[in-house]
């Protein structure tokens, strides 16, 4: 496969750089932050539970990048993780096993994306505005479906999908993983990735360009709601119930947050796949290592949010301004 | 006060030489301008301009050669003590605030005081005055942001000669204003030059050098070509003087000397059209074929383009391909067809800024093998290597952002990009424009060598003499209708004939 475009040492040093800063904190508040021991055949410590924990939005991060990659948003993905884990624990509660239940939850994300994609590709209507439709209709729909009820199931399987695990680490965590592989060889394997820069940058040169732009458009979002769909699986098995309410909730915000940590630009373009997920560790480091410290998790909020502005400093034009425009002046005034 | 011969000029460089590493940027180049005159410096890019200007006033050190300012030897060591020494200088992007008043721009680190304060109503008085030197009767405390480009080179100027300049370095002020703004700012300079300041214009446009300068220097890789009156300079010795080689004069008549053999035309449009966009149109293009656009700004010549490009549907009418009807109703359709266009707004309908070279190269390519095809990276290397030698591409590193590239290569690497899809037909909308002189004679060339090797090509262009050189037939359009088709002996002449003639 080849290297992830934009994943170059200078761009993704600020977030690397973040990531390290946070853990060691976490390491300075909690000296046994490293400390991982193995029970039961898995993995247990802080560090993995950063991980764990956040698997739900490095999942939904993954299809966010995509979709913020050509210009557009999805503030439904936290709904439809509450569709999908609606849909999954009704169908389980009913005494469905895991042959439906997890085709079924990932069809419902997969449909809801491709309405998504119906209403800013096709019909053109303002991503924010579009998404935002299903962000409040959804929750909605996910109490439909749960009759207004917190559904809990007992199914060892599907409950496997949230707290199982693989060769000892967390099943989430492998999901995770498995969706990176899978995502990155879906836009870099194939030319998908141009395709869909080319769209995010300029969306009228690339359709003259022969690029089925409306078609990249669609992908993006129905990819978008296959991932939270996901996320909102491993969020159900995890608990054993679906919360039509509470599921997934403003988890939208901290995917998109994610992903600008990540360095992909709301304007579209240039984006790293991998860099959204370490944009979503950082946040869930940050989760973690303030409920360790004990402080108070009012804290937690604010410091995530000054956390997150360092980075986005470091990212900053108008502070990289006279490191990243003198070489351009400077080559145009040696041009001989 | 055109200095006689016993009076020393305004300013004399004599033997300036400039070496970066590994250049020699500067060659003995001398430059004389006198009091009252609008001095010309052409030369393709990369002939030394910049360095000249830069060299002038400081920006570089110079290696050797002497600067003379009304006979007494001057040495600015950078931009301000140039200004100090009377030289100021004008970009082309202008280096004002756009956020601050236009008063505040004009008196900025010299603002009046009044007890110990900005005075600023003095300050608004004087900078109004000021600007009604230049014919400009506007609210100095409107913040200059919210004017015209040629509104804030005026001011820039207005600055730059207030601030007691003789010598005033206009370094490609006209890049980003329209005709009218071209006129204002010409004015501007006129007025100047009637006070006897000496201005140093460099443009890459050549109807402006003959509207507005009165001599003009040369430079060509670093040395000078020559100094002329452009009074008694016929264009193309221009031309040829900054080309280095006799424009192909020969050229020009080839276009015409084979006529495409018989069979179905490769593209046929047939009351081709859309209500309210333009009139039906019927047009047939051959093989081994340029026909020209023509016509008026507005009169549908972009029009005709995306309507053929399938880029904007077609209300009416059919088109069919190599005699068979075909199905044009978007961009893909016309890119499977074989057909390409480089669309007129380079920036924003051509070029992806911010991708690289090679990925705006192998775009269209891409597009059309569709996205579960890619390219190989290797075979991506070989299309962009060869493009960009066929075309002579200049781009330091392929991998760059193409926005970083002169419009002249972004021009070629556009073509390159459809080139790379092995097209049948091309439409090209004015692919000569906003380029320099150099890349315009090669893209001239490269059209002819295309339709040598058995393209059909519609090229939209406002230069006349440049339609006529590439076209076998041109296609005269006014107001959103086609009104004519010129076959045969086409000139000059025939056109605007027909392009003027009452409906």
């Amino acid at each position: 496969m080849p290297m992830p475009a934009g994943l170059t040492p200078s761009r993704s040093l600020p977030q690397i750089a973040a990531l390290v800063v946070v853990l060691l904190a976490n390491w300075m508040v909690f000296p046994d932050f490293f400390q991982v021991r193995l029970q039961d055949g898995r993995l247990f410590g802080s560090v993995i539970d950063v991980l764990n924990r956040g698997a739900p939005v490095a999942l939904l991060a993954l299809g966010m990048t995509l979709v913020i990659a050509t210009r557009g948003v999805d503030l439904s993905v936290g709904a439809v993780m509450a569709i999908a884990g609606a849909t999954a624990a009704t169908l389980t509660a009913s005494g469905h096993g895991l042959g439906v239940v997890v085709p079924a939850a990932l069809g419902v994300g997969l449909v809801c994306g491709l309405w998504n994609g119906l209403l800013v590709a096709v019909l053109e209507i303002q991503p924010i505005v579009a998404t935002l439709i299903l962000m409040v209709a959804g929750r909605g729909i996910a109490q439909l479906i749960t009759e207004g009820q917190i559904v809990t199931f007992v199914s060892p399987a599907l409950a496997a999908i949230g707290s199982g695990s693989l060769l000892a680490v967390p099943m989430p965590v492998v999901i995770c993983l498995g969706m990176l592989l899978l995502t990155a060889l879906l836009v870099r394997g194939t030319a998908l990735g141009l395709m869909i820069e080319a769209t995010g940058l300029n969306r009228l040169a690339s359709f003259y360009s022969g690029v089925d732009t409306r078609a990249v458009g669609i992908l993006v979002y129905v990819w978008c709601g296959l991932c939270a769909a996901v996320a909102g699986l491993i969020v159900t098995a995890d608990i054993r119930g679906a919360d039509a309410n509470n599921a997934g909730l403003w988890l939208e915000l901290d995917a998109i947050l994610a992903v600008v940590v990540g360095g992909t630009s709301l304007f579209g373009g240039r984006f790293s796949l991998v860099l959204s997920v370490v944009g979503a560790l950082i946040i869930q480091a940050m989760n973690t290592g303030i409920l360790l410290s004990g402080l108070k998790p009012e804290f937690n909020l604010i410091v995530k949010a000054l956390v997150v502005l360092a980075v986005l400093l470091l990212q900053s034009p108008a502070l990289g301004m006279p490191r990243l425009r003198l070489p351009v002046v400077r080559a145009r005034r040696t041009r001989p | 006060m055109t200095g006689p011969a016993d009076t020393p000029p305004l300013l004399r460089i004599e033997g300036l030489v400039k070496r970066f590493p590994g250049v020699l940027a500067l060659d003995h180049v001398d430059f004389t301008l006198r009091a009252g005159e609008v001095h010309g410096l052409l030369g393709e890019n990369g002939a030394g301009k910049s360095t000249l200007i830069k060299t002038l006033t400081g920006v570089h050190p110079r290696d050797a050669g002497t600067i003379r300012m009304d006979g007494a030897e001057i040495a600015p060591r950078d931009v301000a003590d140039a200004q100090r020494l009377r030289i100021g200088t004008v970009y082309q992007e202008v280096n004002l605030l756009p956020n601050l008043s236009v008063a505040q721009n004009l008196f900025l680190g010299r603002e009046p005081m009044r007890f110990g304060f900005v005075d600023g109503r003095a300050m608004r008085r004087a900078a109004r005055e000021i600007m009604r030197g230049y014919g400009l009767d506007l609210d100095p405390a409107t913040p200059l942001g919210q004017f015209s480009v040629a509104v804030q080179q005026i001011v820039a100027i207005a600055r730059a000669v207030d601030l007691s300049a003789r010598v005033l370095i206009l370094d490609e002020p006209t890049a980003s204003l329209d005709a009218q703004e071209v006129a204002q700012l010409f004015a501007t300079m006129r007025l100047l030059k009637a006070r006897g300041i000496g201005i140093v214009f460099i443009t890459h446009f050549l109807d402006q050098v003959y509207a507005v300068c009165d001599r003009i220097t040369v430079l060509r890789n670093g040395r000078l070509v020559g100094e002329r009156a452009i009074a008694d300079l016929p264009r193309l010795e221009l031309v040829s003087m900054m080309l280095g080689r006799e424009l192909a004069e020969e050229e020009r008549q080839t276009a015409r000397a084979a006529p495409p053999s018989g069979g179905p035309p490769l593209v046929a449009f047939k009351g081709y059209g859309r209500r309210g966009y333009l009139e039906p149109f019927d047009l047939e293009i051959r093989a081994g074929e340029v026909v020209g656009v023509a016509g008026l700004l507005g009169s549908g010549r972009t029009e005709t383009a995306k309507l053929a490009f399938g880029a904007e549907r077609a209300g009416t009418g059919a088109v069919a391909v190599a005699g068979t009807a075909a199905r044009l109703r978007s961009p893909r359709d016309a890119a499977r067809l074989g057909f390409g266009y480089c669309p007129e707004d380079r920036k924003t309908e051509g070029i992806v800024g911010e991708l690289s070279v090679r990925e705006n190269i192998v775009l269209a390519l891409q597009a059309r093998r569709g996205w579960l095809a890619p390219l190989p990276r290797r075979e991506q290397d070989e299309i962009v290597a060869r493009f960009v030698r066929l075309l002579d591409i200049r781009a330091a590193d392929t991998e760059r952002p193409i926005q970083t590239l002169s419009g002249g290569n972004q021009q070629k690497a556009l073509l390159a990009r459809w080139l790379a899809t092995e097209p049948r037909f091309l439409i090209l909308d004015e692919p000569t424009r906003g380029i320099d002189v150099g890349a315009h004679a090669e893209i001239i060339r490269l059209i002819n060598r295309l339709r040598a090797n058995g393209l059909a090509l519609m090229v939209i262009s406002s230069e006349l003499e440049e339609i006529v050189a590439y076209s076998r037939r041109v296609v005269v359009l006014r107001d959103r209708r086609h009104v004519a088709e010129l076959d045969g002996e086409v000139s000059v002449e025939r056109i605007m004939t027909a392009i003027a003639a009452s409906a």
